[in-house]
């Protein structure tokens, strides 16, 4: 099995790091990298756990190939509020937006992307956003009040 | 819209006001979890989320088959193939045979980690390749031949338990669980519901069946194993028990436990679906035998195919009613698909049994309820354990009641209620009664209308006096005794010589008394005058945590 060089930023760092042909970006990262914040859920882009920013879009990073992120900036949550808590960590601990927490690094990325993109999202955009992303323990209304929390200005990072 | 300003819950602090203690810390206030940093950090410790050097995977050959005879299982092919290092069959496996309940001394041992000779769902495994990568365990497996030899099946409760039907399981040969060593059903008798349907006006009755549920964690079930330099093994486990599965993991390995270091409690959603301790002696065992950590993770298919879910359970009611709405006798006879193998289906009927007839006070009820093998995935816990199915059973049948007499469902409900102090037809007192109250806040919230006698009950009124008396007479029968077995604690383990089919297949003894009257059906409620009973003094409620409490 060919062996690759992938050089792109992990968050605020430029990493390298080798993959296998054929390998997808979440198992890039989680052992190639060693970012575990992205995780496995599904491994059919059905679930939202391995949501990833690829150049500010969000992406499934099951579904993506490890060597096309290659000069590309990823963002994971582990790289979220690395010096204070974003506002959207500092929202889903207020919330109690989380659980078993398996969701959500899946579901901040999701939520970071429509913030970055759009501030001041309605109801309907923020379900919009997360439509993607599967939980199966807080009943969705506790992230939908984070994630608003945070676009309305009640919670400031 | 963001609900800020609104209560999340609404506190209705006029019910049960003389037994509430409203110095709470907690409910009420934001809180945050103590494991909450981790979530929103993706740095919560999953299991799967232990990085080990020269990790090997692991991944089950299984059968395509509902029920089939393995012939030969050759895997040479599949051992040498590149990247495989190992490739596990039954016979590696020190103890192939266990029954999750063994623990607790309930079940006879009914299950292998990897069929040897027979496989009893479609799904099961029969062997385990462990490789260097998943996608090469994933190639290695399809080229393992099993030579099978396909078996009649059944998939259907009652298809299972009419003679002639296939054996699914040759230690309960009529495809029962057996009870205490005696029965194949769990029972339950209050009064009598024969000579109670001969006098009530309505008779209802209703067939009602539950599918399969999948608990479907985001996280998909699974461990890590590593030998440790201490002699021992390391397992990191997405298990909802560890200590059940550190256990399972000791008896199934023939290991002591103090060998093995299990770690687990952060689990990815459970939902009861972790319980069943599949995958943490596989892994320990790949580990054993190859020196090297090793994975066994399910992916989504499997976690969907072969997870065992909520079982399936098929319902039939029978209610005696009077025109009142007065409900005077229920009779269940319930079906519990545990699927191919045990698990924990005979100990959830247990609590399903304890359950009935629901939330109402009935003076005569009757339940059969039947732990059936199939050849379907094995069944497993799910919330509400043993509950949900019958809940749903009743509910419904509530509605289909209500609709008979042509009463108001909510109301219906209200009037057959318990009340505190009302004796249960498991003869013992019904407290902390509350489904009154859920039903006029229900009634409220969804717009519909409630008689004032009706607005006026209340669970701590009118229960007691003539409604805690037991039956003058409760209607008893053999059915369902099984010949063969002999008498222990729940089920009598390792029965090495199950009972010839036909000594099982007798019809049930005939009665031979001659049916008596129903008990006296127990006054209605008067909920058109509240009993001027003063407030009950150093009232005992049950808190589910810590027990009585008095106040």
């Amino acid at each position: 099995m060919a062996m690759k060089p992938v050089t792109f930023t992990l968050n605020t760092e430029a990493k390298a790091a080798f993959t296998e042909d054929g390998q997808n970006l979440l198992d890039f990262l989680r052992r190639g990298a060693g970012d575990l914040s992205p995780k496995y859920g599904c491994g059919q882009g059905t679930c939202g756990a391995c949501t990833v920013l690829v150049d500010g879009e969000p992406h499934l990073s099951c579904l993506v190939l490890a060597e096309t992120v290659q000069g590309r900036r990823v963002e994971t949550t582990a790289g979220l509020g690395q010096a204070r808590p974003h506002a959207l960590q500092e929202a889903f601990m207020e919330r109690f937006a989380a659980q078993c927490g398996y969701c959500t690094p899946g579901m901040l990325m999701s939520a970071k992307a429509l913030l970055d993109r759009n501030p001041r999202p309605s109801r309907e955009e923020v379900i919009e956003a997360i439509a993607g992303n599967l939980c199966r323990c807080t009943g969705y209304e506790p992230i939908i009040a984070a994630i608003l929390d945070v676009a309305e200005g009640r919670i400031r990072a | 819209m963001s609900g800020t300003d609104q209560p999340m819950i609404d506190f209705r602090k006029q019910f049960f006001a003389n037994e509430r203690d409203d110095n709470l810390n907690e409910i009420g206030k934001p809180t945050r979890r103590q494991d909450i940093t981790g979530h929103v950090t993706g740095r919560s410790p999953f299991y799967d989320d232990h990085l080990f050097e020269g990790l090997l995977h692991m991944r089950c050959a299984r059968s395509p088959h509902h029920a089939a005879r393995i012939r030969r299982i050759d895997a040479s092919a599949a051992e040498r193939m590149p990247g495989v290092v190992r490739v596990l069959v039954g016979r590696d496996v020190p103890r192939n045979l266990n029954t999750l309940l063994s623990l607790l001394d309930f079940g006879i041992d009914d299950e292998p980690l990897l069929s040897t000779d027979r496989v009893r769902y479609r799904g099961e495994p029969v062997a385990a390749v462990i490789a260097t990568s998943d996608a090469r365990a994933r190639d290695a497996v399809a080229a393992i031949r099993v030579d099978w030899e396909p078996l009649p099946h059944v998939l259907d409760v009652e298809e299972a338990v009419k003679p002639g039907a296939p054996v699914v399981l040759d230690v309960y040969p009529t495809n029962k669980f057996v009870y205490h060593g005696k029965y194949d059903h769990q029972k339950l008798r209050f009064g009598d519901v024969e000579a109670a349907f001969r006098q009530a006006d309505i008779v209802v009755e209703g067939r009602y069946q539950m599918s399969p549920i999948e608990q479907a964690p985001m996280e998909t079930c699974g461990a890590i194993a590593a030998p440790e330099q201490n002699g021992r093994f390391v397992c990191h486990t997405s298990t909802q028990a560890l200590f059940f599965s550190l256990a399972t993991a000791s008896k199934t390995l023939e290991m002591p436990s103090s060998r093995l270091h299990f770690i687990g409690g952060t689990v990815g959603g459970g939902f009861g679906g972790k319980v069943d301790s599949i995958h943490e002696p596989l892994a320990v065992l790949g580990a054993m035998l190859t020196g090297r950590p090793v994975k066994f993770m399910w992916d989504r298919e499997e976690e969907m195919q072969v997870g065992a879910p909520r079982g399936a359970e098929r319902w039939y009611l029978k209610d005696g009613v009077m025109r009142d709405g007065r409900i005077v006798a229920r009779r269940f006879t319930g079906y519990f698909d545990s699927g191919a193998y045990t698990r924990l289906s005979s100990y959830a009927i247990i609590k399903g049994v304890g359950h009935l007839p629901g939330p109402y006070t009935i003076p005569n009820v009757s339940a059969d309820v039947y732990c059936v093998y199939t050849n379907r995935t094995p069944a497993t816990a799910m919330r509400g354990f043993g509950i949900t199915g019958v809940d749903f059973a009743i509910e419904a049948h509530m509605d289909k009641v209500a609709e008979a007499v042509g009463m108001n469902p909510v109301e219906l409900r209200i009037l057959n209620a318990y009340r505190d102090g009302d004796m249960k037809a498991h003869r013992r007192l019904a407290k902390n009664c509350a489904l009154i109250e859920c039903c006029q806040v229900v009634a409220e919230k969804a717009g519909v209308k409630l008689s004032p006698a009706m607005l006026a009950a209340a669970s701590t009124r009118d229960g007691g006096g003539e409604r805690a008396r037991l039956p003058s007479h409760t209607a008893t029968d053999e059915n369902g005794r099984v010949q063969g077995y002999q008498a222990s604690s729940y089920a009598k383990k390792g029965a090495k010589q199950p009972p010839p089919p036909g000594a099982l297949a007798l019809p049930p003894a005939a009665r031979t008394e001659a049916p008596r009257p129903a008990a006296a059906q127990p006054p209605p409620p008067s909920t058109h005058t509240p009993a001027a009973t003063a407030p009950r003094a150093g009232s005992m409620r049950f808190s589910s945590l810590s027990g009585f409490r008095k106040r």
